[in-house]
C-alpha cells in the first residue's frame, strides 16, 4: 500500500560546513601544533622506552596505589612503548581530522553482474575450452580421471596413520593391581590406616618398583583420592562396602565426565564436587552423581591391607577410569 | 620541479614500466570509504592481528615447544627445582629473564581477546546493520570461518605454556575427542600420540599455532579485504546516499591518515593494557599435571561459552551393546556448536529464501527497521550469554553469594526460556522504534513548549522535523510478504506443500512492519490541522 | 635474602630502614611487658584455666554445643576436637557463630587470647584432641620449602581454594575461604582439625614439615608483587575477559567515535 504513496524526498547530500580550521588560519597554526606535540609525545615514549630497558633494574619493585608492588621494568617498558605507539596515531589523526581535506567524496557503484554480452562470451570460452580438450568426448579418460582424483586424497590421510599408536585396551589400563600399596603424592610415603583420621583425606598413587618412574600419563589414570568417614555413614551395597577398609573408601581422582582431578572433598557435605563442570558426586553412596553433567559414578578402588598394615589396592579397577568413549563397556 | 619530486617521479616511473600499476592505482588512490565509528571494528581486529604476529614472532624466539621434562632453575623462586616440560620453563623464562619478555606476552595475550572481542563486536555490527546481505554472502561466510579459526587458534596459544589451568582445558579437549562416536578414541591416540598426555602434543599445536593458522588466517584475511576494496564498503542510509553511489573520503589521504593512525592507536592501547594489567600470569598456575586442579577453572572468554554449555548439560550417555555415547559432552561440545556456527554462515541464504529479495544492498538497515532479524540476534546473543554466564558461575558464585546449584539451573532453565523470550520483546520494541519515528515524522518533534491557545486549551508545540531527518526515518523500503497461494488457479493444492507454506509464514513474519509515513499523509494531517 | 638485597639500593631504604629500628625497639619493651605476662600465666593454675573456659564455655557456647559440649542437633560434639580446633574456629572469629548460616565466615574475635586459651583447654579437658599451636612454634620460615610448599598446595589445596589461595566456591553456596591474611598458626590448625567443610590433613599424609612449606608458600603468595601489572583478583581468565571487553573493546569505541566525528 506505501508503494503507491509518495516517498519523502531525498532532499541530497548536506552543504559541506567548513571547519574552524579552513577559515582560520589561527586555528590552523594551533591544530599544526597540537598535532607536532602529540608525535613529540610518541618521541618522549620512545625515551623513556629505552630508558627502561637499559637504565630500569630487571628485579626493581615499586609501590603503586591499586597496582600494588609492581615490577618497574615491566611496567615503564610497558608504558614507553605504548606512549610511542599511542600518540603517533593521535597525531595522524588529529592532523587528519584538522588539517586533510574534510570535503566528502561521491563514488559510483556499479552493478557485481557482468554483462549480458561478457557472460555470453565467458560461457562461450568454457564451452570452446571444454570441447578442445574433448572431455565430453572421451569418456573413458573423464572416468579414470575422476577415479585418479577420488583416490589421491588417501595418500595424505593415510599418511596422518602414524600420529600415533592404536589404542587397544589402554584406556581400561591402569597401573593398580592387586597388592600395590597406595603411597601419598607427593611424597611416596605408604600409608596404613590409621594414618588417617575421620574426616581426612589423602592423593594416593599405586607404588611403583624402584628405578620405575612415574610419567605424567600414569597420574592421569592412577590417581586415587582416599576418604576416611564413620563407616556407619556408608549407604553401600555389600559388595562396594567390602572394597572399603576401616571406613576408608578410594575413587578414581579422575573425572568420570571430562577427566579433570575431583578432589573437592566437603567433610561436612560427604560430597565431592570437580571444579571444572561441578559435577558432584556422593562419597556414601559410592560416588553416586547428584549433580552435573557427569553421567557415571567415580570409579571406586577395592582397597584392604598387607601383612604389614600398609593400605593396598585388592584388585585392579574393574572399569576404565576418566572420561567415556566408544569402546567403554559401561553397562 | 624539485629535487625531490624528481627522485619521486623516477622511482614511480620504473615501477610503472614494469607493472603498469599507475592505471590501477589512479582509480584507487582516489577509492572511497564512509566514515562511522561502527565500521572501525574490523579494523581493530586486523590491527590486532598485526599485533599478534609480530609479539608472536618476539615469543618465539625464546619459546621451546616441547614436553622434554626439565628442572626449573631460573629466577622465579617459588618454583625452584620442580620437574616441568621445556615449553612451561621457557615460559617462565620469557617472562622472568627476558627483557621486556613478559611485555610481549602480555601484549599478545590481551591482543589476542581483543580480537576475538573485535571481531564478535565486527560481527554484530555486520549482522544487526543487514551489510551480510547480496552482494557480501561470500565474505560473510569467509568471515564465520575466521571467527572459528579464532577460537581455535586461542585455545591453542594459551595451551602452549602447558600450565596447569592450560593442561586442564587440554585435558577437557581430550575428552571431547574421545566422546566421538566409533573413532573418538583413534582419533584421540592420533593426536595425542598415544596416552593423554603424551610427549608431543605441544609441538604439534605449536606448528598449526604458528604456521598453519595463521597462514590460513592470512589467506582469508586477504580475501575478506580484497572483496571489501572490489564490492565498495557499505554505507549507512541518509541524504545523498543511495544504493547506487558511496559517500566518504578519498583513501589518499585522509583514510589512510585515520586508518594507519588508529592502527598505532589499537597497538598502543593494548601495549598498556600489557604494561598494567596481568594476563594468564602462568608461574602462578605452576606446571601441569594430570592429579592436580586449581578451583574455578576457566577458559578464556571465546571459549567461556563452551564451558558453560558443557557444565549446564545433563548427565545423559547411551550404554548399550558394550558401547557408550557421551550425550553430556556430544551435545555440548559438538552437537550445538555445529548448528550455531553453520546456522550462522548460512543466515544470508535462509534470510533471502524467507523474504524473496535476491537484488543487491549496499545501504543498511537501521536494525529497528527489520524487526525480524534484529529479534533473532538478540535471540542469539541471549543464548551466548547465559551459556557465558554458565562459563564463569563458580566466580559469580563466590562474588555475589550464589550458589553454583542455583546459577546451574537458572541457566539451565533460562538457556530454554529466555532466548524466545528476548525474540518477542525485542520484535515488540522493535515496531514501537518504528511507530515512534512515524509519529516523529507525522507530528514532528515535541518542543516541551506549553502554548494557551485563545479559547484557553493547552496544547504542546510540535516542531516539524527537518527534511533530512525526516528523509533518514522513511528511506527504507517495505517489502510486502510473499504471497503463496494455498492453491493454484487449477484449484490443486499449492504444488510447494509444507516448504512453501513455511516460507510464506516466516516471510509474513519477516515483514511485519508498521506502515512508514508517506508525503500523502503528511498532507493530509498538515491540512487537518489548519 | 635475594629478595631483600634487591631492595637494599632502593631510595626509600632509608627510611624503612629507621622505621624497623625505631619499630625493633619499640617491640623490645613490649616484649619485655609480655615477659612479665607469661610469668604469671605460668603462676596461674592450668586448673583454673580450665575452669575459667568452662565458665565462658556456659556463658557463649553451650545453648548450641550443649552444657558439655556433648553437641545438639544445630551444633556438633566437641568431645575430642582438641584446642587447635577451638583456637582455629574462635580465634578467626568464626564462633561464635553469628547467624545460622551456610558457613561461618572469618569476622573479628568476639574474645581476647586469654579467653580462648581458657576455652581451648576446657575443650582440651574433655578428650585428647589435637593441641594449640603458636606462630611462635611454628618455624615455617626456618624449615619450610616455598616450591615443595607449591607442589603440595596444588595436590591438596589449589581444587578449592584457587591456584593463588583465593578461595573458590563449594556446592550448596559453600565455599573455600581465601587464605590471604590468615595467620600461620590458623592455617596450620586448620590442617590438623578439618573445620566445617574441609578435609582433615593428618600428620602422616602431610607430615609437619609439608604443613610448614604449604604456610611459606601461602606466605609467598600473599606477599606476591603485581608481576605483570594489576592482578585482576587473580582469578583466572573470566576477569581478564571482562576488562578486554569493558576497557579494550571500550577505549577502541570511543576513539572510533573520535575518529569518526568530523571537525567543527
Amino acid at each position: 500500500m506505501s508503494k503507491e504513496l509518495t516517498p519523502i524526498a531525498d532532499p541530497g547530500l548536506p552543504e559541506h560546513q567548513h571547519r574552524k580550521t579552513d577559515v582560520d588560519p589561527r586555528a590552523a597554526k594551533k591544530a599544526e601544533r597540537q598535532v607536532a606535540i602529540l608525535f613529540s609525545l610518541s618521541a618522549l615514549g620512545t625515551v623513556l622506552f629505552v630508558y627502561a630497558y637499559v637504565g630500569i633494574d630487571q628485579d626493581l619493585l615499586i609501590f603503586l596505589p591499586i597496582l600494588g608492588n609492581t615490577n618497574a621494568h615491566q611496567l615503564f617498558l610497558g608504558l614507553g612503548l605504548a606512549m610511542a605507539l599511542f600518540f603517533i596515531g593521535m597525531g595522524a589523526v588529529h592532523w587528519a581530522k584538522t588539517l586533510m581535506p574534510d570535503h566528502e567524496v561521491v563514488d559510483y557503484r556499479k552493478e557485481q553482474r557482468s554483462t549480458d554480452e561478457d557472460r555470453a562470451a565467458f560461457v562461450e570460452a568454457a564451452k570452446e575450452g571444454a570441447a578442445a580438450a574433448g572431455i565430453g568426448r572421451r569418456p573413458v579418460i573423464k572416468r579414470t580421471l575422476g577415479l585418479a582424483l577420488g583416490l589421491v586424497g588417501i595418500s595424505p590421510i593415510l599418511l596422518l596413520r602414524d600420529l600415533g599408536p592404536l589404542p587397544e585396551d589402554e584406556l581400561e589400563k591402569t597401573n593398580w593391581a592387586a597388592g600395590v600399596r597406595l603411597v601419598t603424592d607427593p611424597g611416596d610415603r605408604p600409608i596404613k590406616p590409621s594414618d588417617l583420621e575421620v574426616g581426612g583425606v589423602a592423593q594416593v598413587q599405586p607404588a611403583f618398583p624402584a628405578g620405575k618412574k612415574r610419567k605424567l600419563e600414569d597420574i592421569a589414570k592412577d590417581s586415587v583420592l582416599l576418604i576416611r568417614v564413620r563407616p556407619e555413614e556408608f549407604n553401600l551395597d555389600p559388595e562396594r562396602l567390602s572394597w572399603t577398609h576401616e571406613g576408608i573408601i578410594a575413587f578414581s581422582k579422575i573425572c568420570s565426565h571430562m577427566g579433570c582431578a575431583v578432589a573437592l572433598y566437603e567433610q561436612t557435605t560427604k560430597h565431592l564436587l570437580c571444579p571444572c563442570h561441578q559435577s558432584t558426586f556422593d562419597v556414601t553412596r559410592a560416588a553416586k552423581v547428584i549433580f552435573g553433567p557427569a553421567a557415571r559414578p567415580l570409579p571406586q578402588l577395592q582397597i584392604g591391607v598387607d601383612n604389614e598394615g600398609y593400605l593396598i589396592a585388592k584388585a585392579p579397577f574393574n572399569e576404565a577410569v576418566g572420561p567415556s568413549f566408544w569402546e567403554r563397556d559401561s553397562a | 620541479m624539485s629535487a625531490r619530486e624528481r627522485v619521486a617521479g623516477t622511482v614511480a616511473n620504473y615501477v610503472d614500466e614494469r607493472t603498469g600499476a599507475a592505471k590501477w592505482l589512479k582509480k584507487n588512490l582516489k577509492k572511497v570509504f564512509p566514515d562511522h565509528w561502527s565500521f572501525m571494528l574490523g579494523e581493530v581486529v586486523l590491527y590486532s592481528f598485526i599485533i599478534l604476529l609480530l609479539s608472536g614472532t618476539f615469543l618465539t624466539f625464546w619459546f621451546d615447544p616441547s614436553m622434554r621434562e626439565v628442572e626449573y632453575e631460573g629466577s622465579y623462586e617459588p618454583l625452584e627445582g620442580l620437574k616441568m616440560s621445556a615449553a612451561y620453563a621457557s615460559t617462565l623464562h620469557i617472562s622472568f629473564d627476558v627483557r621486556g619478555g613478559l611485555l610481549m606476552r602480555q601484549i599478545h595475550h590481551w591482543a589476542a581477546l581483543i580480537f576475538m572481542a573485535a571481531m564478535v563486536a565486527h560481527l554484530l555490527r555486520v549482522f544487526f546493520t543487514g551489510a551480510f546481505r547480496k552482494p557480501r554472502e561470500m565474505n560473510w561466510v569467509i568471515g564465520v570461518g575466521l571467527l572459528t579459526l579464532g577460537i581455535v587458534e586461542g585455545f591453542l596459544g594459551y595451551s602452549l605454556p602447558d600450565d596447569l589451568l592450560s593442561g586442564t582445558g587440554i585435558r577437557i579437549a581430550e575428552a571431547i575427542i574421545q566422546a566421538v562416536p566409533v573413532v573418538g578414541s583413534y582419533l584421540a591416540y592420533f593426536v595425542f600420540g598415544g596416552a593423554f598426555p603424551g610427549e608431543v602434543f605441544i609441538p604439534r599445536i605449536y606448528t598449526v599455532h604458528v604456521l598453519l593458522i595463521p597462514g590460513i588466517f592470512l589467506a582469508l584475511i586477504t580475501a575478506h579485504l580484497m572483496l571489501v576494496w572490489y564490492q565498495k564498503h557499505t554505507q549507512y542510509p541518509g541524504p545523498g546516499r543511495t544504493e547506487k553511489n558511496v559517500v566518504g573520503y578519498p583513501l589518499l589521504p585522509v583514510y589512510m591518515a585515520k586508518a594507519g593512525g588508529f592502527f598505532f592507536i589499537v597497538f598502543g592501547v593494548t601495549a598498556f593494557l600489557g604494561a598494567v594489567a596481568s594476563i594468564n600470569p602462568v608461574w602462578l598456575f605452576g606446571p601441569y599435571t594430570p592429579g592436580q586442579i586449581s578451583a574455578g577453572s576457566q577458559p578464556d572468554w571465546y571459549m567461556g561459552w563452551l564451558d558453560g554449555l558443557v557444565r549446564m548439560a545433563p548427565p545423559l550417555e547411551t550404554h548399550a551393546f558394550g558401547h557408550t555415547i557421551s550425550w553430556n559432552i556430544l551435545i555440548p561440545g559438538l552437537i550445538i556448536p555445529g548448528i550455531i556456527f553453520t546456522g550462522m554462515a548460512l543466515y544470508p541464504f535462509i534470510e533471502s529464501w524467507m523474504t524473496g529479495d535476491k537484488r543487491e544492498h549496499h545501504l543498511l538497515d537501521r536494525p529497528r527497521n527489520n524487526p525480524n532479524r534484529t529479534a533473532l540476534g538478540a535471540m542469539s546473543l541471549t543464548f551466548m550469554l547465559v551459556a557465558l554466564i554458565n562459563g564463569g558461575n563458580d566466580l559469580i558464585a563466590t562474588h555475589f553469594d550464589l550458589s553454583i546449584n542455583q546459577i546451574m539451573w537458572g541457566t539451565r532453565i533460562g538457556i530454554i526460556v529466555l532466548p524466545p523470550l528476548v525474540f518477542v520483546i525485542t520484535k515488540r520494541i522493535c515496531l514501537s522504534l518504528q511507530r515512534a519515528d512515524r509519529d516523529l515524522v507525522l507530528h514532528g518533534r515535541e518542543t516541551g513548549r506549553l502554548v494557551m491557545l485563545p479559547h484557553g486549551e493547552f496544547i504542546e508545540v510540535h516542531e516539524p522535523l527537518t527534511p533530512e531527518r525526516a528523509y533518514l526515518l522513511t528511506q527504507h523500503e517495505q517489502l510486502p510478504a510473499l504471497a503463496v497461494p494455498e492453491t493454484d488457479e487449477m484449484g490443486v493444492a499449492n504444488p510447494q506443500g509444507a516448504r512453501g507454506k513455511l516460507r510464506a509464514r516466516l516471510s509474513r513474519a519477516s515483514q511485519e512492519q508498521i506502515p512508514k509515513p508517506s508525503v500523502d499523509e503528511i498532507r493530509e494531517l498538515e491540512s487537518g490541522h489548519h | 635474602m635475594a629478595r631483600i638485597s634487591r631492595y637494599r639500593r632502593h631510595r626509600l631504604a632509608g627510611p624503612v630502614l629507621l622505621l624497623i629500628a625505631l619499630s625493633t625497639v619499640g617491640a623490645g619493651f613490649s616484649m619485655a611487658r609480655a615477659e612479665t605476662t607469661k610469668v604469671v600465666a605460668a603462676q596461674s593454675d592450668k586448673a583454673t584455666l580450665i575452669a575459667e573456659g568452662k565458665e565462658i564455655f556456659a556463658r557463649g557456647c553451650s545453648s548450641c554445643h550443649g552444657l558439655n559440649a556433648e553437641g545438639a542437633g544445630i551444633a556438633p560434639s566437641l568431645i575430642g576436637v582438641g584446642a587447635a580446633s577451638v583456637d582455629f574456629q574462635v580465634a578467626t572469629g568464626r564462633m561464635p557463630m553469628a547467624d545460622m548460616s551456610q558457613q561461618a565466615m572469618r569476622k573479628r574475635p568476639v574474645y581476647n587470647e586469654r579467653e580462648i586459651a581458657a576455652l581451648a583447654a576446657y575443650v582440651a579437658s574433655l578428650a585428647p584432641g589435637p593441641a594449640a599451636v603458636t606462630n611462635e612454634e611454628l618455624a615455617w620460615e626456618r624449615d619450610g620449602n616455598t616450591a615443595q610448599g607449591g607442589e603440595l598446595f596444588r595436590n591438596n589445596c589449589a581444587m578449592c581454594h584457587n591456584f593463588a589461595a583465593q578461595g573458590g566456591a563449594l556446592t550448596a553456596g559453600k565455599y573455600a575461604p581465601t587464605l590471604m591474611g590468615v595467620e600461620p598458626r590458623h592455617i596450620y590448625e586448620a590442617m590438623l582439625t578439618g573445620p566445617q567443610a574441609m578435609p582433615v590433613f593428618s600428620d602422616k599424609v602431610l607430615t609437619p614439615q609439608e604443613k610448614l612449606s604449604i604456610i611459606k608458600w601461602i606466605k609467598h603468595a600473599e606477599e606476591e608483587p603485581a608481576i605483570g601489572g594489576a592482578a585482576l583478583g587473580r582469578v583466572g581468565p573470566v576477569t581478564e575477559g571482562l576488562l578486554a571487553w569493558v576497557l579494550g573493546l571500550g577505549i577502541f569505541i570511543g576513539i572510533a567515535v573520535w575518529l569518526t566525528t568530523k571537525a567543527r
